[in-house]
């Protein structure tokens, strides 16, 4: 198993041999003085046709290890466009977006690729589960992008219980076989935390997690990201529209027109 | 490992691919079905030509030929004797040959090749016997009409068959009838005054000529005191009214039998027999089936049908050359024994086999034993350039060439190579069609599977990767595709003559007709290097074709992937 290079990011405390799992006595002296997660005075434009439309002016936020973040904002605010600059899907125009102290959103296309399968994990409001895939594959599909064919085939039976277990995890245990055409909604979302969970991230970034499930569906989802965040320690930073679900979290970052509005602390749920 | 899984289950779920395998397999397939009928038809030709040919052969530079056989072939003995499993003398000169067709009296003239043979050592450079008519059955449809008329081990020869000498005395005694009914008349109405002195000459000059004459000319003479004896051994191949006139001219040299025969000694059959009704002429030949035959479709049954304008037991005039600085024309009788079929239309419509001896009578080579060329088979024809190099110290230069039989038809053979060459790349483009499809197609995967493609490259997967799925896709596309056009082609050369039967079935007329081409089934021949390049040229399309969709995909920008809706 190979980690992203721990001297380029500088993220030797954090990453052993064994699935960059962060070394709890480190992270707590680095805690206060360094955020895991920075984005600063990220500003990102798209272009429709001749117009330039910004959608980020300026916005920053940063997350500690082991908080749970919301950002909400109203639909084209930039929220999710924001997260996707945070996890390297996408390049700010301007800004930066710093990881345990490095710059990462000027790295090469080969680097970013690694950091996103080691450090991001990511769940969409459509699930996004691979439609040709059964539920274990799917989940197993970021162990399969990370090593190379031999790699894989030599654990593939570590793999396999580590998905088994990830699945488990998230109560989908008897749906294994299962295509994503053949679950519920809450069930492919679950679906689709184990997946981006079982490459053991530092950060899960979740867009509108709950935003294509009805209420009890999605209270089920929240508690099983506040159950993560809780036993795990895991950093998440999730983007909705939804007060109720913002609310959640530990604290809310609010988006309006790019920008952002104001931090409100708040109480874990 | 993604990529691989991914690519299986994308040629398993997507029902669209099956159009390119589809295409990808008829193309194949079509390749390898036309290639190998083309091959098995280069094939069937060059064994035909080759045959006929034997392996090397030494031919004389002029048409007077090379003195004595025997020591010729000793000479080559010694030479390469070692490479040399049999070797012929033979005599090859183009002439003409006359006939009349019994059916409607009309009178034929055709140039032919005449070739002078010893039909045992012919047959030992080559299948001689399996060409002759006599040894083979008269099959038409399958259905075997008359059985061989010789056994398969009948020693070779120039005796006619039973059928051949009833054939010839019946005529001779048809003729020997109408002679009676028109005393005088038979002879002198129809030949042209021409003809006649332009017989006798040749007669008068060489004295093989006069050797021919005895036989026929003696029995004129009986004409009228015997009426049951068809006497003219000529005369009988009634219709040919110039023989007849011939025969006639002829009688006064014909004058002193005895002379004659003790030269026809020296041909096997002359003398003694020559009174007998039915006795065949010391010149005798096989015919090319091509030349005396002809196809003719019946009106009732749609069939072709093989109609013979000469019979064995039937005489034919064959003129030529004699050797010699100042050659002569010359022109003789002979005696058809049997007809042959090579399989190749250009030999079988042009050559007349010949009994070696009276071929050299007739153009004055029997003293000291004249050949114009000596054919040869080696014991493995991939010594033939060593026999080439060997013979080419032993004679003299300028007085023979020596080829091998592929040398002698270079033009035949590389005008069929070329044209498979052209066969070939007028196909690629069938599968090149087929790779546009796969681009179109994959093209449209791309689009579809765009959103999963955003999914993996937010799982970290590398451009690279994404077109390697996709390239692996075409690639197991190209496989799958050249696989099951490799089993069906190879399946259709297989069963090729059953489909031939149903196709013939369904549109009610013989799509292959074997009468045309003197096969009774479709020759094929398979190369397994042609399969191989024809599948692998598939793959190596399929996979050019889906770089352009795979590099398309690579190059989706992630975001924009996940919210293409």
């Amino acid at each position: 198993m190979k980690c992203v290079s721990g001297k380029r990011l500088s993220m030797n405390t954090r990453m052993n041999s064994q699935g960059c799992i962060q070394e709890p006595a480190m992270a707590e002296t680095l805690k206060m003085t360094q955020p895991l997660i920075s984005a600063e005075a990220i500003s990102k434009s798209y272009f429709k046709g001749q117009h330039k439309v910004p959608v980020l002016r300026g916005a920053g936020m940063t997350a500690q290890r082991g908080e749970f973040i919301s950002v909400i904002g109203q639909s084209g605010s930039g929220k999710s466009t924001l997260l996707h600059v945070m996890g390297l899907l996408d390049s700010p125009d301007v800004g930066e977006v710093i990881l345990d102290g490095t710059r990462i959103d000027n790295l090469n296309q080969a680097a970013r690729d690694q950091l996103r399968n080691h450090v991001f994990g990511f769940i969409f409001q459509f699930y996004h589960l691979l439609p040709e895939l059964s539920l274990l594959e799917n989940v197993m599909t970021p162990l399969m992008i990370r090593h190379s064919f031999l790699g894989f085939w030599k654990k593939r039976r570590e793999f396999r219980d580590a998905a088994m277990n990830m699945i488990e995890q998230v109560g989908l245990g008897h749906r294994i076989r299962h295509r994503p055409s053949e679950l519920s909604g809450g069930e492919m979302q679950r679906g689709a935390i184990a997946r981006a969970l079982v490459a053991k991230p530092e950060i899960l970034l979740a867009d509108e997690p709950t935003g294509n499930l009805d209420a009890a569906t999605g209270a089920g989802i929240m508690e099983l990201l506040n159950r993560l965040n809780q036993e795990q320690k895991l950093t998440i930073v999730m983007v909705t529209h939804d007060e109720s679900i913002a609310a959640q979290a530990h604290r809310t970052v609010r988006l309006v027109e790019g920008r952002i509005q104001g931090v409100a602390w708040e109480d874990a749920a | 490992m993604y990529k691989l899984l991914l690519c299986v289950r994308y040629l398993r779920t997507r029902y669209i691919a099956l159009a390119s395998i589809i295409s990808v397999m008829l193309g194949v397939a079509t390749m390898i079905v036309v290639n190998s009928v083309m091959a098995g038809f280069t094939t069937e030709m060059r064994d035909r030509l080759h045959n006929f040919l034997a392996d090397v052969v030494i031919e004389s530079r002029g048409t007077q030929g090379i003195p004595d056989a025997e020591r010729q072939m000793a000479i080559v003995q010694k030479a390469a004797g070692q490479y040399i499993a049999a070797m012929t003398p033979t005599i090859e000169i183009p002439g003409m040959m006359t006939f009349t067709d019994p059916y409607s009296g009309q009178t034929y003239t055709t140039t032919v090749q005449m070739q002078g043979i010893d039909p045992v050592g012919k047959a030992n450079v080559g299948p001689l016997q399996d060409y002759l008519d006599s040894y083979n059955p008269t099959v038409e449809d399958g259905v075997v009409l008359k059985p061989a008329l010789r056994k398969n081990d009948a020693p070779l020869g120039w005796n006619l068959t039973a059928e051949g000498a009833e054939h010839r005395r019946l005529v001779q005694e048809r003729q020997k009838l109408y002679q009676q009914d028109q005393p005088g008349a038979a002879s002198d109405d129809f030949p042209p005054a021409s003809d006649s002195p332009a017989v006798s000459k040749p007669d008068a000059e060489p004295q093989k000529n006069a050797v021919t004459a005895p036989a026929e000319i003696s029995e004129p003479v009986f004409d009228s005191e015997v009426p049951a004896e068809g006497p003219e051994p000529e005369a009988n191949a009634s219709p040919v009214d110039g023989e007849t006139s011939i025969s006639e001219t002829q009688q006064t040299p014909a004058a002193d039998p005895g002379v004659e025969m003790s030269e026809g000694d020296e041909f096997l059959y002359a003398a003694p027999s020559v009174q007998k009704v039915g006795e065949p002429l010391p010149a005798r030949v096989y015919i090319g089936e091509g030349l005396i035959s002809f196809l003719v479709r019946d009106p009732d049954t749609g069939k072709q049908q093989k109609v013979m304008m000469v019979q064995p037991g039937d005489d034919v005039i064959l003129s030529t050359v004699t050797a010699g600085r100042s050659p002569e024309v010359t022109k003789f009788q002979a005696t058809v024994v049997d007809s042959f079929r090579s399989g190749m239309s250009e030999y079988d419509s042009s050559i007349v086999l010949m009994n070696l001896e009276a071929l050299q009578k007739y153009r004055g080579m029997e003293r000291g034993n004249w050949i114009t060329s000596i054919h040869m088979r080696l014991k493995n024809y991939a010594d033939a350039p060593a026999v080439l190099a060997a013979l080419e110290r032993e004679f003299e230069p300028g007085t023979v060439t020596i080829r091998t039989w592929e040398e002698k038809q270079g033009l035949l053979l590389s005008a069929v190579e070329v044209e498979t060459a052209i066969l070939n790349v007028l196909l690629f483009l069938i599968i090149a069609v087929a790779g546009f499809g796969i681009l179109a197609i994959f093209y449209m995967i791309v689009v579809e599977k765009t959103r999963d493609i955003g999914i993996l490259k937010s799982l970290g997967a590398s451009s690279s990767g994404v077109m390697s799925i996709f390239l692996s896709y075409g690639l197991g596309l190209g496989i799958v595709g050249s696989t099951a056009g490799v089993v069906i082609g190879l399946l259709f050369v297989r069963y090729i003559n059953e489909i031939e039967d149903g196709l013939s079935w369904v549109t009610g007329r013989k799509v292959f007709d074997e009468k045309i081409y003197y096969f009774f089934e479709i020759p094929t021949y398979v190369n397994p290097w042609m399969v191989f390049s024809v599948a692998a040229g598939a793959i190596a399309i399929a996979v050019l074709a889906s770089i352009l969709p795979a590099r398309r995909a690579a190059r989706l920008h992630p975001v924009r992937a996940l919210r293409f809706e």
